[in-house]
């Protein structure tokens, strides 16, 4: 019998019937992966509404009156873990993995389409009962989103019974969620490419997904022992990490536990995670820079190692999240070293995106500018990461907003550009339509200048030594005005980009409709998800035969060629003489107006 | 060394078609063994941080070593027969007479309901001795690894009754290899665990 490659294997695919098996319970990566990404897109705008929430109790302390200190600590938490784990985590994994993946490796599907749907909907699931706490009890946990013991389990913190509770069961369920979606995108990577298309032939995307996938199936386990063993001292009153304690002069039943350990488990996670968002972004960012200077990736074989060497050592870099939580000082030193080490590959990846661009045919289209706009919060992002990675710059900034404004920055704004560039980027081919350009383009100013205006006095307030995770900073010697006044500015500008989303939403929904209708390959790039037969991919994404791979993904402005890029399908032997129905030169400079 | 081969590849200057219909570098194997071996690398990530949490928890003053049942020595006889038979229907599965398949791969995951009915068994017996789960570290964390270890072993027999369900209604022996294979892979993954679980709790 003839071979049939994994990525051909037509039985594989399931064949919807019905309205419900092709949009609701569908196994077509497609429509999963944009399932994933609007759930973790509105479960999003949940925590950006907390956020916009907090920041007018915070610039406005007396005037709005929206919440009170709990619901603060309450809004704090949610935000934090469901930006992190609910969207980013999600959006990067589960929309762009799963659209990306199996049409990047020139695949028909995942290779277990049936656990990728299962993966979805355990996912809305973990997100429903994180709502749930929302309407119970207390309402959420207001323990922060790091979770730790014992205070999250005291009665002094807000969601102390059910909140969390509800939070922990949400986890340890959005991680048996990942694990089927994460072997999805790993086996398909591994065995389900299409001929020809070697691993160092597959774009930086899938490779960023890829090495964060295998992060996230490493590094979730150690949030999921942590979560089961807090269930336990939640529920069961056992003592794993809850210490003696004397609540309200009464001894609580817990004694000897040790929140230290809940620490360690929750960073073992907790780092890896920022190179879990950070990975696919990285990825991502570096095929669209790419297309968009008509230029090849420079060192894609270094980006290749730069990702995994990440990878590799976002796994004992964790304890420099617990400099004040008391350790020994070589422990704190290797960590310390360990978090310079990383900056190393973290910062010739950067060099290497800015040198993509140099000397490029630069297109000025909107994915262009969030991209460019990432390089430049991912460098101020980065920075400040080396002054916090020193035990000695640590202690005093640490739990002050510097705090704050570092992360936000290289995990918080970083990743969302990358995210609004590859929507940007992608939607003519996942729509069949353009976007607004005018409008993305002033989606991104807003966005760009205005994250800018609420982080950069950020770093100046934790300098001053302005505690984080506090309702009011109230009278202090050394908070003076002006910083309430900085806080206050700080606040319309975080009004301000909350509101201006609103453009993108709109965009992305009029468009929809009403947008110009696209070109199979409106940027002219060269990897294989831009060169299907239609524009949506059809259920199976290829036509009767699987493409075949010639090149790798970067063969752009090729000296000799008849046209400024290569498709990876185009053989040796007919790149000089390829048809122009997807590349016109004219037409291509038009759209370098968009 | 193809995984140093594999990432030093100038892919930029090599042009045409390289390796056959096979990705280059996929495993030779079924994709649903490669995903297995990857969660298996996963569960002994999630093992593994339990014990050294245990190793952690049990320094400090408060810890009280518990002398474990004598049941689980049975208890373990009885997952290391399991993991027997089910190699057993592995290896009839690859020969040409198929024989005995059904008894070995169903008396396979029979043994394992027997593990599993051993450890509730001890549960009841430490219960009865006044060992609750909150009395002392050292019995959560025997109720906590028990526990974690057969809610792997339910989800393998989940996996095993669709099989079983499918060789008992006549369904040929073949149909069923991949899903034997799997099985017999696991479950000696499962002994393994348990094998260590069980030294390092009766051990301490």
């Amino acid at each position: 019998m003839a071979y049939v490659p994994l990525a051909d294997q037509e039985q594989e695919l399931h064949h919807p019937h019905s309205w419900v098996t092709k949009y609701v319970w569908s196994q077509d990566h497609k429509v999963i992966a944009i399932q994933y990404a609007v759930t973790a897109i509105a479960v999003g705008v949940v925590a950006l509404v907390l956020s916009l929430m907090m920041r007018m109790q915070l610039g406005f302390p007396e005037t709005f009156n929206l919440i009170d200190p709990s619901e603060y600590y309450q809004a704090v938490t949610m935000h934090g873990m469901i930006m992190v784990v609910y969207l980013l985590t999600a959006l990067f994994m589960g929309g762009f993995g799963n659209y990306l993946i199996p049409l990047m490796c020139g695949s028909r599907d995942m290779v277990f389409p049936f656990m990728n749907m299962l993966s979805y909907w355990v996912y809305l699931l973990s997100v429903l009962i994180l709502m749930a706490s929302f309407f119970v009890g207390e309402g959420p946990t207001g323990g922060g989103w790091t979770l730790y013991p014992p205070q999250t389990a005291l009665a002094g913190t807000p969601g102390h019974d059910s909140g969390i509770v509800l939070m922990l069961i949400s986890l340890a369920v959005f991680i048996v969620a990942f694990t089927m979606g994460g072997l999805n995108y790993v086996v398909t990577t591994l065995q389900s490419r299409c001929r020809g298309l070697t691993m160092m032939r597959l774009p930086l995307s899938v490779w960023g997904i890829f090495v964060a996938t295998c992060l996230a199936l490493f590094a979730f386990p150690a949030l999921l022992v942590a979560a089961i063993m807090m269930l336990f001292d939640t529920l069961l009153g056992t003592s794993f990490f809850m210490p003696a304690i004397i609540e309200s002069g009464t001894p609580l039943d817990h004694n000897g536990g040790s929140p230290v350990l809940f620490q360690h488990l929750f960073w073992f996670f907790g780092h890896p995670e920022v190179y879990i968002v950070a990975l696919p972004a990285f990825g991502l960012v570096s095929d669209v820079l790419s297309v968009h200077a008509r230029k090849n990736i420079f060192g894609y074989r270094m980006m290749v190692w730069a990702i995994i060497a990440i990878g590799a050592l976002s796994f004992i870099v964790w304890a420099h999240h617990m400099y004040v939580s008391g350790m020994h000082p070589y422990f704190g030193f290797f960590f310390a070293t360990t978090t310079l080490i990383i900056a190393v590959p973290t910062a010739l990846k950067v060099y290497n995106w800015v040198l993509t661009l140099y000397e490029g045919d630069i297109r000025l289209n909107a994915p262009m500018y969030f991209a460019i706009g990432f390089i430049f919060t991912f460098i101020h992002g980065g920075l400040t990461g080396l002054f916090l990675g020193n035990v000695v710059i640590d202690l005093p900034l640490s739990d002050t907003y510097f705090v704050v404004a570092h992360f936000h920055m290289v995990m918080g704004v970083s990743p969302v550009l990358v995210v609004f560039a590859a929507i940007y980027h992608w939607y003519p081919k996942i729509t069949g339509r353009m976007f607004h350009a005018g409008m993305a383009k002033l989606h991104f100013w807003c966005t760009f200048l205005g994250t800018y205006a609420i982080y950069l006095p950020m770093h100046y307030l934790g300098f001053l030594g302005v505690p984080r995770r506090y309702y009011a900073l109230g009278a202090t010697d050394f908070i003076p005005q002006s910083a309430q006044d900085l806080n206050t500015a700080i606040s319309i500008a975080a009004l301000f980009v909350g509101a201006s989303q609103l453009l993108f939403f709109i965009n992305m929904l009029w468009s929809l409709r009403n947008g110009k209708k696209a070109d199979p390959n409106p940027w002219g790039a060269a990897s294989l998800e831009w060169q299907t037969a239609e524009t949506p991919p059809i259920h199976g994404n290829w036509g009767a035969e699987l493409p075949t791979v010639y090149r790798w993904a970067y063969d752009y402005s090729v000296p000799g060629a008849h046209k400024d890029f290569i498709p990876q399908n185009t053989p040796e032997s007919v790149e000089t003489t390829v048809d122009e129905q997807h590349f016109d030169p004219d037409l291509d400079k038009s759209k370098a107006d968009l | 060394m193809s995984l140093l081969k594999t990432l030093g590849d100038k892919s930029w200057e090599r042009k045409g078609i390289i390796g056959g219909l096979k990705p280059v570098g996929a495993f030779d194997t079924a994709p649903e063994k490669v995903a297995l071996v990857f969660f298996l690398v996963v569960a002994s990530v999630v093992f593994s941080l339990f014990t050294v949490s245990y190793f952690i928890r049990m320094e400090l003053p408060d810890w009280t070593p518990l002398a474990d049942p004598a049941k689980l020595w049975l208890n373990t006889g009885l997952l290391a027969i399991s993991s027997v038979l089910f190699q057993w229907a592995r290896n009839i599965s690859s020969s040409t007479s198929t024989r005995n398949i059904k008894t070995a791969f169903i008396g396979g995951g029979v043994f394992a309901i027997l593990f599993i009915a051993g450890q509730l068994s001890a549960w009841q017996d430490l219960n009865n001795a006044g060992h609750y789960i909150a009395s002392n570290p050292a019995t959560s964390f025997f109720y906590l690894f028990t526990a974690v270890h057969a809610v792997h072993l339910l989800g393998g027999l989940w996996v095993w009754s669709k099989s079983s369900i499918k060789l008992l209604s006549g369904s040929e022996p073949k149909e069923v290899r991949l899903s034997i294979q799997l099985c017999t892979l696991y479950w000696h993954f499962l002994l393994i665990v348990w094998l260590v679980l069980f030294a390092v709790l009766s051990n301490t």
